[in-house]
């Protein structure tokens, strides 16, 4: 059996507690030590990767013990192309924190950085429903130490909300937990697929509500209304490193809505009729609202951005509420986009925001490398809103052209192009602002008056910002015209993923076939 | 060459390599970069010349790379006669706007800059037009909008520049995203995204029943871009940019996008009467509408900005008739209006160059300063009027004649009456451009004086107005060109001839009643205007930036609204939608009756609970007053415990007890800092609202666990029981699933507290440098404080019971795998002990006497753990497949010991340190508020020996 698959959670484990007790006061050593085990993570990331594409569903059984009975780790091509994502992004956002010196401004980031990701990975692999919750909790705790990594009045503020939130949603993790195994007498997600299948119609409610309970909770992470509040005030108050990394923390919920609610409560067990289907629908149509809504409406960057966010997620939802093949395809591919979308939009940001006084929507003198930074905002907004030549595009039209098979066609179609419009409307705006109309302001006339309550203190002279600090950013964005470019064998692979997803019962007999006498 | 098609997609990426180019060749000086412009549209051109002969010879060139097949879409190109004349227009009128834009950029301008959005843009509506599969033409059309944005925009500094391409944007992309439905459902049709295979398959698209939504979506596309009314108030507003731009955008290029794709998808949607009325409709109005307000409008630039809203809506109008010989007055109209009108716009962007103003009241008598420029925009205005010899009278009788027999709903006169009306307005204002800023007496108030300007920037329109000319004498030098698009257009067979005498036609009658009343029109100009600027009319750009600004002040209402910032209100609709919810997805199911009888309850039972409710009723009673409320949470916490106890789970009791503690002491110590109460913060009604929320949330869970309390199941648990000794070597079960069945889940949560540790301290440290830091040195907390810091008897006390209470740690973690115990109920047994030290002597005085750093105890703590997990890959197992074996020392009984052993000390390092950490980051905090460090345990000296050192502050 090959150990390679648990190497995403035990290789940062070792380390982060290595950087925070051995390194912990020299950042050059914590840093090269951070950036040795991203790239190496980056590197295994891959591999399991390629090794996922022939198709076989592989489970690790921790402990050696059977499943259902301890726990199970299990890769398949939809985990394999989210620990790749995760891992791409983690190596592109340290750079950004390193370059820009954030990771100096509090301490033990690069430990938290490790433990994060430890966590993220861990969810990603794990194959067992209260496993999933400790990583929840790995990953929540950890998020909340970089959240307000560095301090602040606004940022504690935020990060208090979004930590309380999430909290109340551990707690309905584990009712749900406990309503599950009080239906179904295990938590181990490929027993619970096969005994959810099996289970008699007229003992149905228990499940339900934990389906729906365990919806609910997933929701809260991926951001869907009505539980999307936290994310506008911790992303936009986060650390701009960490609010880019936070990118993939939405598709966390996201993913686990995609992996329990087609293997364990798929769209085809009849107990479930109507449970999650129904409402999770409109749920991100109105999600998809609430985003395009924000980033109109918005008058500072950073909220813009975290409503951008949150529209994306809606969109990715929506062909993830339609529950088939084809849509779920879409909702990968468009979830790749999304994540790197969102994570080059808020790298740039702060390279922006670090040379401007506030990130309120209002013209101010041109800050250094106006153009630069216009132009790699058009990009990011173009990624965002879903534009071509990037990806965005593609993933919007693979959704809505999967869509066309669902009843929910209209909707969808009405919602998600109603949203970019409003997204597009949103992102000319703000650029208008910020890149353009600044140049209209005479060099000679005075400054306007610092914002009022911004936490940001702006240096004398901001200095440009260098190749490093641009780097991640501009990787960020090639990676979308990558991913553009090599749409068709992306989307392969994970149209593929879709499939696997939906064939179930490779996925149980993977976990369960070798335990069940035991 | 058989295999021109593989041309194609090289022609397409051409002009987005060549974009790369201007940007750096700026750097070598403006002509080098204009030259390095003009390079690759050349390159395209001399590619599009080659194909041209087998194109003319009725071939459809095709390339295709596969891009993205699950969707359907492909790189395709292909070019037949339609494709090869927009290229050529596309490309042409490219490269003379290169040439113009050179001359007419002042050393101000980014010329670099320019030059690469030009040619973004190019690249862009090349190809739409060449494009063989319907999304990569949406690919392309999203493009021109992006680029035009970008164009428009360009001069950023001006409002009108930015308002401007914002309007564009907004409209085109809004237009853009309706065509991308269209074109979706279009595709769903045929089954194919193939633009070929969509032509072929008209009958069935018009047979549809999702014919008509994606009909009006597409055209919606098409609209927009065009602008047709009632979209068409972008165009007028995008004349803020560069007048180059101008002549690129609004003659051969963006705005004939919409056409184009009017005329591509002809085979596939005209021809039925939706397509007929939408489209004539439109393009009527339009046109009419068009030429009306050009007639008034006093800005050279807006004058030909309506003036070709008005053309647009004549090859509307002409394309939406769906017959065969308007499709070809379209197409020949087409190249015509490319050629006036391109020579026009840059004939205005002279003057405005030259004499600094473009307002025609200020204008007049030019002929006599600048006479190239005066015949130069002469001839292209009379062929915009539509005079004999110029080509523009020959594509607009092409259009009277068709007018002249169309018929809406059997009224055979409405159209050719409005018809004529629209060439008379068109007669009129191009008539008007010519008398008004030419024509005249010379005047000697011009912003500046004006000349001809150099060879440069009147070269390319006076090479379009030989052209018009040409055409215009010799229509069948245009011939074949005409006739290969129109083919293509109608995808048929067509003959017919271009000429200008056709004798005494409608059309003629038509026209000669246009030019006479258009020249009598212009004689009333003066009363005319003043009437039309008295009466009241809608202001497109007031509308529309109403509309923005009302859309983005509901968008800001309803996220505020929405995301006020209270958490409690979050929690709200969290809670409130969460009971909902998961009501209806219960009651969606049914259940089963109850298996389980009710358990009487005994009076000691009954006790506890009373206790338990009690002081939850009584924590919400006083939670304002924060040290009674923790004290209420702290009864709460050994209720739980006792019934742990009564329920027969001794682990978890023991492990609720010692969190329990833990918690209480550390909140007690934070509370120091904490105001003493909480304020009223919330009114009666928003209280009672929360307190009814909490009470069903309450209820709905109490009544989920009832249900399942209630009802035997069937739980994997048995198989923990059977295989705890024999596999995990432990007798106790709770305590072999933790460390060893479900090690992985122990393994992450005692990472969860390593974090929670680490947190705590960058918090606390983050803190310490921040404005609180100073707060807390400013408060006076002396009031607060006991003057007997370290009493005696507490000290004595914890003193003497540590030795017992370690022992008791040690005990209970070796005894953890067979009997209630283990790592973690250890690590807070311990903690419990030294926490009570550090309250009791001080943190000064314990600390110099606690060797162990707390980092290195939570870094060790994972560390080993992990480790532990890691060993069992030595022995080819999985991660954390624990061995164990017996070992005999001498004197002591012989004892099991298991790799779970040393996972536990793990668990055990990790919970003392976190919780150490935790308790020193509290005790930094209390440093700052200005807690002095004492070096003695105890303010007294019990001994009486000797002076106690003053303690002193930090």
């Amino acid at each position: 059996m090959s150990h390679w698959i648990i190497a995403p959670v035990v290789l940062p484990a070792i380390l982060a507690p290595i950087i925070a007790f051995v390194m912990r006061y020299d950042i050059s050593l914590a840093r090269t030590a951070s950036f040795a085990g991203t790239i190496a993570l980056a590197a295994i990331c891959f591999g399991l990767t390629v090794a996922a594409a022939g198709g076989e569903t592989v489970s690790y059984e921790l402990g050696n013990w059977p499943a259902p009975f301890g726990i199970v780790l299990v890769l398949d091509r939809l985990s394999a192309v989210m620990l790749l994502l995760t891992s791409v992004l983690a190596l592109v956002v340290l750079v950004h924190a390193v370059a820009t010196g954030w990771d100096a401004r509090g301490r033990h980031f690069h430990a938290l950085f490790q433990f994060q990701l430890m966590g993220i990975f861990g969810a990603f692999l794990t194959g067992d429903a209260f496993n999933l919750f400790v990583f929840f909790e790995v990953l929540l705790i950890a998020s909340y130490g970089m959240m307000i990594h560095g301090g602040g009045k606004v940022r504690l503020q935020a990060g208090l909300q979004y930590v309380v939130m999430n909290l109340a949603g551990s707690t309905l993790f584990l009712f749900a937990l406990g309503t599950l195994y009080a239906a179904t007498g295990t938590l181990n997600i490929a027993d619970l697929a096969q005994r959810v299948q099996g289970l008699p119609v007229e003992d149905a409610a228990l499940v339900r509500a934990a389906a729906m309970m365990l919806m609910i909770v997933f929701a809260i992470k991926a951001a869907l209304f009505p539980v999307q509040f936290w994310l506008p005030a911790t992303y936009s108050n986060a650390p701009a490193p960490v609010a880019a990394l936070f990118a993939i923390m939405t598709k966390v919920g996201a993913y686990a809505i995609i992996r329990v609610h087609t293997v364990v409560f798929g769209p085809d067990v009849p107990v479930l009729s109507g449970v999650v289907g129904d409402w999770l629908m409109p749920v991100a149509l109105v999600t998809v609202a609430i985003g395009a809504v924000g980033v109109l409406g918005a008058s500072r960057l950073m909220p813009l951005l975290s409503f951008s966010v949150i529209g994306s997620m809606g969109t990715m939802m929506v062909a993830v509420a339609a529950f088939t093949p084809a849509t779920t395809a879409a909702a990968l591919y468009y979830m790749v986009h999304s994540t790197l979308s969102a994570a080059a939009l808020f790298l740039l940001a702060d390279l922006v925001l670090a040379r401007r006084n506030g990130d309120r929507l209002r013209a101010q003198l041109p800050t250094v490398q106006n153009g630069l930074f216009a132009a790699l905002f058009f990009a990011g907004a173009i990624g965002m809103a879903g534009m071509p030549p990037l990806s965005g595009f593609l993933g919007k039209l693979l959704i809505l052209d999967a869509m066309q098979a669902t009843p929910q066609m209209t909707a969808a179609f009405v919602a998600i192009l109603l949203g970019s419009l409003l997204t597009i409307v949103g992102f000319a705006r703000a650029g208008s602002v910020l890149f353009w109309k600044s140049t209209g302001l005479a060099p000679a006339e005075p400054a306007p008056n610092p914002d009022d309550g911004e936490p940001q203190e702006l240096a004398d002279a901001p200095a440009p910002a260098g190749v490093m600090s641009v780097a991640p950013t501009v990787a960020a964005l090639a990676l979308l015209g990558g991913l553009a470019i090599f749409a068709g064998p992306v989307s392969a692979y994970l149209g593929a993923a879709a499939d696997q997803l939906y064939d179930s019962s490779g996925y149980i007999s993977a976990v369960m076939g070798q335990g069940t006498e035991g | 060459m058989t295999n021109g098609g593989s041309l194609l997609p090289i022609i397409a990426l051409l002009p987005f390599l060549g974009a790369l180019v201007p940007g750096l060749m700026i750097r070598a000086g403006r002509n080098a970069c204009a030259t390095f412009t003009a390079v690759p549209t050349i390159a395209a051109l001399a590619m599009l010349g080659v194909l041209t002969p087998d194109v003319m010879a009725g071939e459809v060139l095709k390339a295709e790379i596969e891009w993205l097949p699950q969707l359907g879409l492909s790189a395709s190109f292909f070019l037949d006669g339609l494709g090869l004349l927009f290229a050529f227009m596309i490309l042409g009128v490219g490269l003379l706007i290169t040439l113009y834009a050179r001359f007419y950029l002042s050393g101000d301008d980014p010329m670099g800059q320019f030059y690469t959005y030009l040619l973004l843009f190019q690249g862009a509506m090349l190809g739409i037009v060449i494009s063989d599969n319907i999304l990569l033409l949406l690919i392309f059309w999203e493009l021109t909008s992006l680029s035009s944005f970008l164009l428009i925009g360009y001069w950023k500094h001006l409002p009108e520049g930015r308002q401007g391409a914002r309007m564009a944007l907004a409209v085109t992309g809004s237009g853009g995203l309706a065509m991308i439905a269209g074109m979706l459902i279009l595709g769903n049709i045929v089954g194919s995204y193939n633009l070929t295979d969509i032509l072929a398959a008209g009958d069935v698209i018009r047979a549809s029943d999702w014919y008509l939504p994606a009909l009006i979506l597409i055209l919606l596309g098409a609209f927009t871009k065009s602008a047709q009314f009632p979209f068409h108030f972008w165009l007028p507003h995008a004349m803020a940019a560069p007048t180059p731009v101008s002549a690129y955008l609004h003659s051969a290029t963006m705005v004939k996008a919409g056409v184009f794709l009017m005329a591509r998808m002809w085979p596939a949607l005209a021809g039925t009467d939706a397509w007929f009325y939408i489209v004539s409709i439109t393009g009527l109005i339009t046109m009419v509408l068009g030429a009306l307000i050009a007639l008034f409008k006093d800005d050279l630039k807006a004058l030909l900005a309506f003036s070709t809203v008005s053309h647009l809506g004549l090859l509307t109008m002409l394309l939406g008739f769906g017959t065969e010989k308007a499709a070809i007055a379209a197409v020949f109209h087409i190249i015509n209006h490319l050629t006036f009108k391109a020579a026009l716009f840059m004939t205005a962007g002279i003057v405005d160059h030259e004499t600094h103003t473009r307002d025609i009241k200020r204008l007049g008598g030019l002929a006599k300063f600048m006479p190239i420029t005066a015949l130069i925009g002469t001839v292209a205005a009379l062929s915009m009027a539509g005079i004999p010899l110029f080509n523009g009278f020959l594509s607009k009788e092409l259009m009277l004649e068709e007018a002249a027999h169309t018929a809406w709903y059997q009224n055979d006169w409405i159209v050719p009456a409005l018809a004529t009306l629209g060439a008379l307005l068109s007669v009129a204002y191009s008539l008007r451009f010519i008398f008004h800023v030419f024509a005249g007496p010379a005047r000697d108030d011009y912003p500046a004086h004006p000349h001809d300007p150099p060879f440069g920037m009147y070269a390319a329109p006076a090479l379009l107005c030989v052209l018009v000319v040409a055409i215009g004498v010799l229509p069948g030098l245009a011939y074949p060109m005409v006739k290969v698009a129109a083919q293509a257009v109608t995808g048929q067979e067509l003959n017919f001839y271009l000429k200008i005498w056709h004798g005494v036609t409608p059309a003629l009658i038509m026209s000669i009643i246009a030019v006479v009343g258009g020249a009598l029109l212009l004689g009333l100009h003066r009363p005319l205007a003043r009437a039309w600027n008295a009466a009241p009319r809608p202001e497109a750009k007031a509308i529309f930036d109403a509309l923005i600004s009302a859309l983005v002040r509901l968008s800001r209402g309803v996220t505020d609204g929405l995301h006020n910032g209270a958490i409690s209100r979050y929690l709200a609709i969290f809670v409130v939608s969460t009971v909902g919810l998961v009501y209806v997805a219960f009651s969606g199911g049914t259940l089963s009756p109850p298996t389980r009888e009710m358990l009487p309850v005994p009076p000691v039972v009954a006790v506890g609970y009373v206790l338990l409710i009690a002081s939850a009723l009584l924590v919400v009673l006083n939670h304002h007053n924060r040290f009674r409320a923790l004290v209420l949470i702290g009864v709460i916490g050994l209720m739980i415990s006792a019934g742990f106890v009564y329920l027969s789970a001794p682990d978890l009791a023991l492990t609720q007890i010692s969190v329990e503690t833990v918690t209480i002491m550390l909140l007690l110590l934070a509370l120091h800092f904490l105001p003493k109460t909480t304020p009223r913060e919330s009114s009666v009604g928003l209280r009672l609202r929360d307190g009814v929320i909490a009470v069903a949330a309450g209820a709905g869970v109490a009544a989920l666990a009832m249900v399942f309390l209630l009802r035997d199941f069937d739980p994997i648990s048995d198989y923990h029981l059977a295989n705890s000794y024999e596999g995990g070597g432990g007798t106790n079960v709770v305590n072999v699933i933790l460390v060893d069945f479900r090690g992985y889940d122990t393994f992450g949560e005692i990472i969860v507290l390593g974090i929670a540790g680490l947190t705590i301290f960058a918090l606390m440290e983050a803190l310490l440098s921040g404005p609180a830091a100073r707060r807390l040195r400013n408060t006076d907390y002396s009031r607060d404080r006991s003057r007997d810091r370290h009493p005696l008897m507490m000290v004595v006390a914890t003193r003497a019971m540590l030795p017992i209470a370690v022992m008791v740690g040690v005990y209970i973690f070796l005894r953890g795998h067979n009997q209630p115990g283990g790592g973690f109920v250890a690590g807070l047994v311990i903690s419990i002990a030294l926490l009570m030290q550090y309250m009791a002597s001080g943190f000064g005085w314990t600390q110099t006497r606690q060797r162990l750093e707390y980092h290195t105890m939570i870094g060790w703590g994972v560390l080993i753990a992990a480790l532990t997990g890691v060993g069992a890959w030595l022995g080819g197992a999985p991660f954390l497949t624990s061995i164990y074996g017996y070992i005999k020392l001498p004197l002591i009984e012989k004892f099991g010991l298991g790799s779970a052993f040393a996972f536990d000390l793990g668990v055990f390092l990790t919970v003392l340190g976190a919780v150490m950490l935790m308790l020193y980051s509290l005790s930094r905090i209390a440093r700052y508020a200005g807690e002095t460090v004492n070096v003695e345990p105890m303010d007294y000296d019990p001994s009486g020996k000797r002076e106690l050192k003053k303690p002193e502050g930090e």
